[in-house]
Parts: structure tokens; C-alpha cells; sequence
């Protein structure tokens, strides 16, 4: 199982490397946003560090409906999902190698972003292990939620409108528990931002399992 | 097949008469017999519809998340139809739920929204996550692909809310929401009776929609597979000798 996931995920990120569209695309595309949120806001300073966290994971999310797409639309080219399934791998594992895939893709992404309100709206890192945990957690739970709902959506005409209509509302929890952990880790809001961990891990382990669950149905009958 | 051009049967023309009844009733008792209230004035008259409809609007969801659980655990056609009409009416009452609410938020908390209260928001991201819900299910394609996305999506919800709850209730802890008016016994008697009668008017019209829309979406299913009947008939026909239209021509 854990050979498969790996199997998975690096195939997933080996396609990502080569193709380069996280670096090329994605990473100019989550930038962009951060620069527009500053060209809206820029006028009143105290409103943009007020809102840098809620504005960080925005962007984010935004990121996450792309990541999510692209993951689907390897697997829906060229029949590559039929591949799979031949492939005898178990559905569980393809589900958990991808959305680890999608995890380490949004990661960079968020990592990248991190440096990005440093320099552009001027934040500055106050718990290094509060920022770095939320990162990690909310993304298990993007990620997660996103590769069920992508593999949802992946065999429709309309998936590029569907998908977002069906994941942002999802990902509400993770949008309010990592702004209030990073309020913490900023230094913005004095709220306890580990009590807020433990909703993004609730999230992240509901929709993991959800997933590994119901992937396989999916895969055989959508 | 017998030839059906309505949905209505005796039961639900007795409960769509019961629902008529009702409503000038409740209309009546909520307009002149309920007495206003001391600090909402008239605005506490939305209670008869907001609280109604919030409730049927939770039961209509809940009947959507067991629906979905019947499909994918026992391929019931007949329970993945419940399902989706139980989200639809409850899309549409949780609609008139969020709107009473923000009409007599304006008047009584001075705002059509309070961000703060946990009722609120989540209810709005209930109402969004079930509107993807029917988006999945008229996305088309193969009729069991469709029942299995909408049960995955609908189970999804399920699971979700609790945590969107959580999340918003540990959010901001200051909330505007009236705490449940039905158990706190602070409401008048006709109030309260009023409230029970719009509880029942508004049952009765929920199970009235219900049954029709479950009766429109089991036709349209009957007419789909008659109609592969029918051409799985006629392609057979074409086979045996004589009846081709190609050999016709000839």
C-alpha cells in the first residue's frame, strides 16, 4: 500500500516536474492574486496587515481549485484513469498518492506565498512551528477534500465550473481555522492558533478517510 | 404502459387542500390573533415562517444524507430519488430560512448580517454546499455515475457541518442568534401556538412537494429506460428477415 501511494504520487509529481505548470503557472498565478488583494487594499495599510492571513489562505484555496484541476486532468487525458484501474493498484492508494502529490505541489505554493506577504505586505513570522504546522495540516486537507471532489467531477463536461462551486464551500473550515492559526503565528490577533490545528486535523482526517473510502467507487463507475 | 399525464393522487390532493387551509389559517392567526412583541414589534411575526421552514429545511437535508447512504450501500434507485428530492425542497426552504432571517435581522439586530452567529454562517454554507449537490446531480452522463457523485457529495455535506459548525462557533463567540425560541419558554401562548400550527402548515407543505417532485423524477426515469425498451424492440426487429428497412429498399 505505502509502495503504491509512493508509486502514485511520484508519478503524479514527475508529470508536474516535467510539464513544469506548478512553477510556470501556478506560482505566477498565486503571486498575481497577492498583488491584486494589495492593489485593492493598499489605499489603508492597517486593513492589509489586518487581513494578510485571511487573504494568504484565499489565495491559497484559489491555488488549491488549480492544483486540483490540473491532478484531474492527468488522469482524464488519454483514458489514463482506465490505466489505472487496470494497473490493479488499489483505489485507496491511487487516492492517497495523489492527494499527497497535491499536498507537496500546494506546499511550495504555499511556502512561496509565505516569502510573498513578507515582502509585499510587510508580515513578519512570530511562531515559525505554529506557521509551518498549519501549512502542513491545512494542506493534508485541501488536498484531501480537493482529489475526492476532483475525481468527483472528472468525468463531466462541465468540470472546470463544477469544481469550485462543489470545493470552496467544503473548504470553508480550513479557510477560518488556518486565517485564526495564522493570525497567531503572525502576530496579528492574539488568538491560540494550536487550539485551531486540532479543527484542521479533524478536517484533513475526515476527508482522508471519506476519500480513501470512495475513490474506489468512483473510479469504477463515473 | 398505463398513460400517466399528472402527479397527483388522493393523498396528495388531500394534503395540497390541507396545505391551502392551513396557510389562511396560520395567515390569520399569525396577523391578528398572535400579539406583537414587546421588543421585536411585528418583526416577531417571522417566526411563523423562518423557524418553520429551518427546521423542515434540516429534515430535508438529513433525508438527503440517508438517501445518499441507501445508494451507495444498497444501490437503492428508490431511496437515491429521495434524495434528490429532498434536496431540492430543501434548498428552497433553506433559501426562505436565510431570507426571513436577514428581513427580520434588519429590524430587530439592525443588520441583514451578523457574521458572528454560527446559525447564520453555517447555515449559508449548508445552503451552498447543497446547491453543488443539484448542480452534480444535472451535470448528465450515465444515471448510476450521477446517483453515486450526488450520494458522495451529499454524505460529504454530512460529515463536513459538524466541523463548519465547530469552526464558526469557536470563530466569534459573540452571537446575535436567538437561543432556540421554541424551549426557552419566553413565548406568548398564541405565539407559540401559532408557531406550532406554522410548523405543521409548512410539514404538510413540504411532504406535499416532495411527493410530487419524487413523482416527477421516478417518470422521468421510466420514460428513459421505455424508451431504451423501445429501442432495444426495434433494433431487434431490424434482425429477422423481412423487416429490414435496407432489404426494403432492395
Amino acid at each position: 500500500m505505502l509502495a503504491d501511494i509512493r508509486l502514485v504520487a511520484a508519478k503524479d509529481l514527475r508529470i508536474e516536474w516535467r510539464s513544469r505548470v506548478t512553477l510556470s503557472q501556478v506560482v505566477p498565478f498565486a503571486l498575481l492574486v497577492l498583488v491584486l488583494f494589495g492593489f485593492a487594499l493598499d489605499a489603508n495599510r492597517p486593513v492589509l496587515d489586518a487581513a494578510t492571513s485571511g487573504l494568504y489562505w484565499v489565495t491559497v484555496l484559489f491555488v488549491g481549485v488549480m492544483s486540483v484541476q490540473r491532478a484531474t486532468a492527468i488522469e482524464t487525458t488519454d483514458g489514463a484513469r482506465r490505466a489505472l484501474l487496470l494497473a490493479g493498484v488499489e483505489p485507496a492508494a491511487v487516492f492517497l498518492g495523489k492527494a499527497v502529490a497535491v499536498a507537496l505541489q500546494l506546499l511550495f505554493v504555499e511556502v512561496v506565498l509565505v516569502g510573498g506577504v513578507i515582502v509585499l505586505f510587510d508580515a513578519s513570522i512570530e511562531s515559525l512551528p505554529l506557521l509551518t504546522a498549519t501549512c502542513l495540516v491545512a494542506s493534508v486537507g485541501i488536498a484531501a477534500a480537493g482529489t475526492l471532489l476532483g475525481a468527483l467531477v472528472a468525468g463531466v463536461r462541465a468540470r472546470e465550473t463544477v469544481l469550485p462551486i462543489l470545493l470552496l464551500p467544503v473548504l470553508a473550515p480550513v479557510l477560518i481555522g488556518a486565517t485564526r492559526a495564522f493570525d497567531d503565528a503572525l502576530g496579528t490577533v492574539a488568538v491560540d492558533g494550536w487550539a485551531w490545528l486540532g479543527l484542521l486535523a479533524g478536517f484533513g482526517a475526515i476527508n482522508t478517510v471519506l476519500g480513501a473510502l470512495a475513490y474506489g467507487v468512483l473510479l469504477e463507475e463515473t | 404502459m398505463q398513460e400517466i399525464n399528472h402527479t397527483g393522487s388522493r393523498t396528495t390532493r388531500l394534503l395540497g387542500a390541507a396545505v391551502i387551509v392551513g396557510l389562511v389559517a396560520l395567515v390569520l392567526l399569525g396577523w391578528f390573533v398572535a400579539p406583537e412583541d414587546d421588543d421585536q414589534q411585528d418583526a416577531v411575526r417571522m417566526i411563523f415562517v423562518h423557524v418553520p421552514s429551518a427546521i423542515w429545511t434540516y429534515i430535508a437535508f438529513v433525508t438527503t444524507a440517508i438517501g445518499s447512504v441507501m445508494w451507495l450501500v444498497r444501490r437503492s434507485v428508490w431511496w437515491d430519488t429521495v434524495a434528490a428530492a429532498a434536496a431540492e425542497i430543501g434548498v428552497l426552504f433553506c433559501g426562505l430560512t436565510l431570507f426571513t432571517g436577514s428581513v427580520w435581522g434588519r429590524p430587530t439586530w439592525n443588520t441583514y448580517w451578523d457574521w458572528g452567529d454560527v446559525r447564520l454562517v453555517t447555515t449559508l454554507i449548508l445552503f451552498l454546499m447543497m446547491i453543488g449537490y443539484l448542480s452534480v446531480r444535472s451535470l448528465g452522463g450515465p444515471e448510476s455515475a450521477t446517483a453515486t457523485r450526488a450520494a458522495i457529495v451529499g454524505v460529504m455535506a454530512a460529515a463536513i457541518l459538524p466541523i463548519v459548525n465547530r469552526s464558526v462557533e469557536w470563530w466569534e463567540n459573540n452571537t446575535l442568534h436567538q437561543k432556540s425560541s421554541l424551549t426557552d419558554g419566553n413565548l406568548e401562548d398564541m405565539t407559540l401556538f401559532t408557531l406550532v400550527v406554522g410548523l405543521i402548515v409548512w410539514g404538510l407543505f413540504f411532504w406535499w412537494a416532495i411527493l410530487h417532485r419524487f413523482r416527477i423524477a421516478w417518470l422521468e426515469r421510466e420514460i428513459r429506460s421505455s424508451d431504451l425498451d423501445r429501442a432495444l424492440v426495434e433494433r431487434r426487429a431490424e434482425g429477422e428477415p423481412g423487416a429490414s428497412p435496407l432489404e426494403e429498399r432492395v
